[in-house]
């Protein structure tokens, strides 16, 4: 980032210096649209150096000649690379996948109820964990060094040493197997009513609070320790605040940036990254799609649930950032 | 109770057992006459199949992928949803394999076996109401054996020329004589829709005994019963629910849970935990897949038969049944046999681990130095441990083994059918004609032996066309024998099918078909409340 030198000759730097926060959410913006484009290029440009065809995949042991002629020309895949890429992408932005060669279903309309599901068991993830954490992670503070510090801490590390089908089995041989109060497996389906939902996804949902508590905690633990040891802190305490409330009004505001951050990064973590958990669980969302797809080589669907992951993990990222400028005001007036 | 007399009351279940057949042998295992007879008792009248229910299946093998067009099945779910709602022309017998009407009530053949006539049965009705007619198999047919159709059957069905209705008659006509016509029908891929399915490929609309109510590829279908069904003798419950499960510890916690009635592909590894579960029962099928170790018979040093030998005599059977499979198996001859195909050429001597004449073998064949072996998990469950194994039989003849772990990614493509010395699997195939033809015809694609004899391939194309069966197996015991001595297959064991049900779950038939009882399972299980 340059800043100006002589003079506000051109718009585009008046602009910025005069809304200085438009300007940094729009560069933001045009950056993530950037490298998801590039993204897509490796998406496709990766698959298509993948070994391995899906014609002969697909049809397994079954394959003749013929059929596998039959599919490849059938898909289209005697064209070139650059027309299927430009092509792809043109529907892509326009938000039709195609469909998928081995099921012949649209794409956009399979993905749209498995993102659901997705959005669905991460948004609830998220909506226990980040308020736990953070509050966890705040009252670890309070008590640093004492025994609920200590208590929290072991908890914490405990669960993030653990792989996470490791924590999904533990969690299914005692609530599903001995006492038999879980519902087990967590398969969702349309017709299924909200509240037989909840209930559905109660143990993955513990799942992953456990795998991602951890890692927030500690990121608020110790941002907000490292803001404590600051001298408007020390200032704070002379001022004859409690320590609760210095805590909470004046270190936890100034610590929020990482806290942003760490939250970001498991919240897409918790959409992109949680294959394995629904694979444990049975649970019908978009990893356990994508890892379907990847294994017969369906292009139209890797390639759809790569680029939506890609976008997720840019988008969060990108709000991260701008949550980051928000909160710190000295971030906006880069020198 | 020992594990014999269970099973022999689990045949009583099943039906395949008189009441004189189980007295003897259950007296022989140990029984007394009147504690047989009391179990006789019991087996019989759990044999009385009860109506109702809701049946919930954890299956393996399902993916979002899946197509509801049954051209394009292609897993162990879709297999067992396509056999819930859809017929064949053909089934095949759950104990000796032979074909047995279905949609077609009876056949005859040409005197060549070139030509077949199919008498299709009448009064059957489709899902939606509509009459089955011999437009709607011929149609069927022709969807699955065009050219241009990306059918599984495809293969299965290329020597058809002909396929025309005559009267309320199918007529087939082959390229070349084929005795085993009816049972190539059998295959799932073949249900016979309205009309072909070609207006509608994904309706799901067959004669089956229960209709698709829902379907989410590789989450779950459910179905429901299908009143107007032309068969009383299946169908027993209400519902269905078939879950997939691509997770092994998965399909474990929910069976033993109860939140399933029945689960596929148990792993050999764990399956003494699951068995000691208070609930679950384990149903183990004899198969034909099997695991090999394959030699290029047309590349040094594989191209000499005494090698070949020696590396046969030198791998030790039992110990890999015992090792690899859990037990859950039996031990191979060498050949890609085994009694569950009809026609099974019986009193061929079982080949042992011999070091002696392994050594023999191998100092006729003057080879020295090591052998290459390449392996890897993916060519089948616990290849890798099993080449190992394998190593350490060889040693005992003299014999130095290098076993090579390849990644699993890229194996099919270039490790298997590439390299001259590897591990791999194969799954059953309907007929011994099948399983020659895809594997030991001089010219299949698939001959990952390279095993290239003329008269071997003459015996094949008579074998075929041969309609008397005493004859037939005679050349199918020859073939055998050439396979067995001459060949580059090392065939060490064939694996069952391994599943598990609750205790609730009853009738299950020990199908030699194929795995989940031929598909059937859901079809022909009962509840016991």
């Amino acid at each position: 980032m340059s800043s100006p030198t002589s003079g506000n000759i051109l718009p585009g730097l008046r602009f910025r210096q005069r809304f200085p926060l438009l300007a940094l959410i729009l560069e933001r913006f045009v950056l993530s649209i950037i490298l998801l484009f590039a993204v897509s290029i490796l998406i496709f440009g990766g698959l298509e150096a993948l070994p391995g065809d899906f014609a002969t995949t697909y049809l397994g042991q079954s394959a003749t000649p013929q059929a596998v002629a039959n599919i490849r020309k059938d898909l289209g895949l005697d064209r070139p690379v650059t027309t299927r890429y430009v092509e792809w992408l043109g529907n892509a932005v326009q938000g039709d996948f195609g469909t998928s060669w081995a099921s012949k279903n649209s794409v956009s309309e399979q993905i749209g109820k498995r993102l659901g599901n997705s959005l669905f068991l991460a948004g609830f993830a998220a909506l226990i964990s980040v308020p736990l954490a953070v509050g966890l992670g705040m009252v670890s503070v309070h008590f640093r060094g004492r025994l609920p510090d200590k208590i929290i801490n072991i908890i914490s590390l405990a669960a993030i040493s653990l792989p996470e089908f490791f924590i999904g089995y533990l969690l299914i041989m005692f609530f599903a197997v001995k006492f038999g109060v879980a519902t087990f497996p967590a398969t969702v389906y349309e017709s299924m009513g909200f509240a037989d939902r909840l209930k559905a996804i109660a143990l993955p949902t513990a799942t992953l609070v456990l795998v991602v508590l951890a890692h927030m905690m500690r990121m608020t633990r110790a941002a907000i320790l490292s803001v404590m040891s600051s001298a408007y802190m020390e200032t704070a305490e002379l001022k004859g605040l409690s320590a609760f409330r210095s805590i909470v009004k004046h270190a936890a505001p100034n610590a929020l940036a990482p806290i942003i951050n760490v939250v970001a990064l498991n919240l897409a973590y918790l959409v992109v990254g949680v294959v394995v958990v629904e694979v444990v669980f049975v649970y019908p969302g978009m990893g356990q799609y994508m890892v379907d797809a990847v294994t017969v080589r369906d292009m139209p669907v890797v390639q759809a649930c790569g680029l939506i992951f890609a976008a997720v993990y840019i988008f969060l990222n990108m709000l991260a950032d701008i949550l980051a400028i928000i909160a710190n005001p000295r971030l906006r007036h880069p020198r | 109770m020992n594990d014999y007399t269970k099973y022999l009351a689990s045949r009583v279940t099943a039906g395949g057992l008189s009441r004189r057949e189980f007295l003897g042998r259950a007296m022989a295992a140990g029984l007394t006459l009147a504690v047989a007879d009391k179990l006789f008792t019991e087996s019989a009248e759990a044999a009385e199949p009860k109506r109702g229910g809701h049946l919930k299946l954890g299956l393996e093998g399902g993916a979002a992928t899946d197509s509801k067009d049954p051209a394009k099945f292609l897993s162990q779910f879709m297999f067992c949803v396509g056999r819930c709602w859809g017929d064949m022309l053909v089934e095949s017998d759950p104990l000796t394999g032979a074909a047995v009407p279905a949609l077609a009530e009876s056949w005859e053949p040409s005197k060549d076996a070139a030509t077949w006539t199919f008498k299709i049965r009448k009064g059957v009705k489709f899902h939606n109401g509509k009459e089955l007619t011999i437009d709607d198999v011929v149609a069927t047919l022709k969807r699955h054996t065009d050219k241009a159709s990306e059918s599984g059957a495809l293969g299965v069905l290329g020597s058809i020329k002909e396929i025309k209705a005559d009267g309320g008659n199918l007529v087939l006509t082959l390229s070349e004589g084929n005795a085993d016509m009816p049972l190539l029908l059998t295959d799932y891929h073949l249900v016979i829709q309205p009309n072909g399915g070609v207006d509608d490929p994904l309706a799901s609309i067959g004669t089956g005994p229960y209709k698709l109510t829902s379907f989410e590829a590789g989450v779950r279908a459910t179905f429901e019963k299908n009143k107007d069904d032309w068969r009383t003798d299946r169908g027993y419950v209400d519902s269905i629910e078939i879950i997939g499960m691509n997770d092994a510890t998965a399909r474990i916690a929910a069976l033993s849970s109860g939140q399933v009635h029945y689960i596929n592909r148990v792993d050999p590894k764990t399956v003494n935990l699951l068995k000691r579960a208070p609930n679950v029962e384990i149903l183990s099928t004899a198969g034909r897949g099997h695991y090999v170790f394959i030699m290029h018979c047309d590349k040094a040093p594989f191209d000499n038969n005494d090698l070949r030998l020696a590396l046969k005599y030198a791998m030790d059977r039992e110990t890999m049944v015992e090792k690899i499979l859990g037990g859950y198996g039996k031990v191979g001859n060498d050949f890609p046999i085994n009694s569950t195909y009809a026609l099974f050429p019986e009193g061929i001597e079982q080949r042992v681990y011999d070091p002696d004449k392994a050594a023999f073998h191998y100092k006729k064949s003057g080879h020295s130095g090591s052998v290459l072996l390449r392996t890897s998990e993916v060519a089948f469950p616990g290849g890798v441990d099993a080449a190992v194994l394998y190593q350490e039989s060889c040693k005992k003849a003299g014999i130095e083994i290098e076993v090579k772990r390849e990644p699993g990614d890229g194996y099919w493509t270039n490790v298997w059918n590439v390299q001259p010395f590897s591990t791999s699997y194969w799954g059953g195939r309907p007929t011994q004609d099948q399983m020659y033809s895809t594997a030991y015809l001089s010219t299949a694609d698939w001959n990952d032996t390279k095993f290239k004899r003329p008269d071997f391939d003459k015996l094949l194309l008579q074998a075929r066309s041969e309609l008397d069966e005493a004859k037939r197996k005679d050349m199918y015991r020859a073939m055998a024998m050439m396979v067995r001595d001459e060949g580059g297959v090392i065939l060490p064991m064939f694996n069952d099918f391994v599943n598990a049900s609750t205790k609730q779950v009853k009738g299950y038939v020990h199908d030699i078909g194929n795995d989940m009882s031929n598909g059937y399972v859901a079809t022909r299980v009962w509840l016991e409340a």
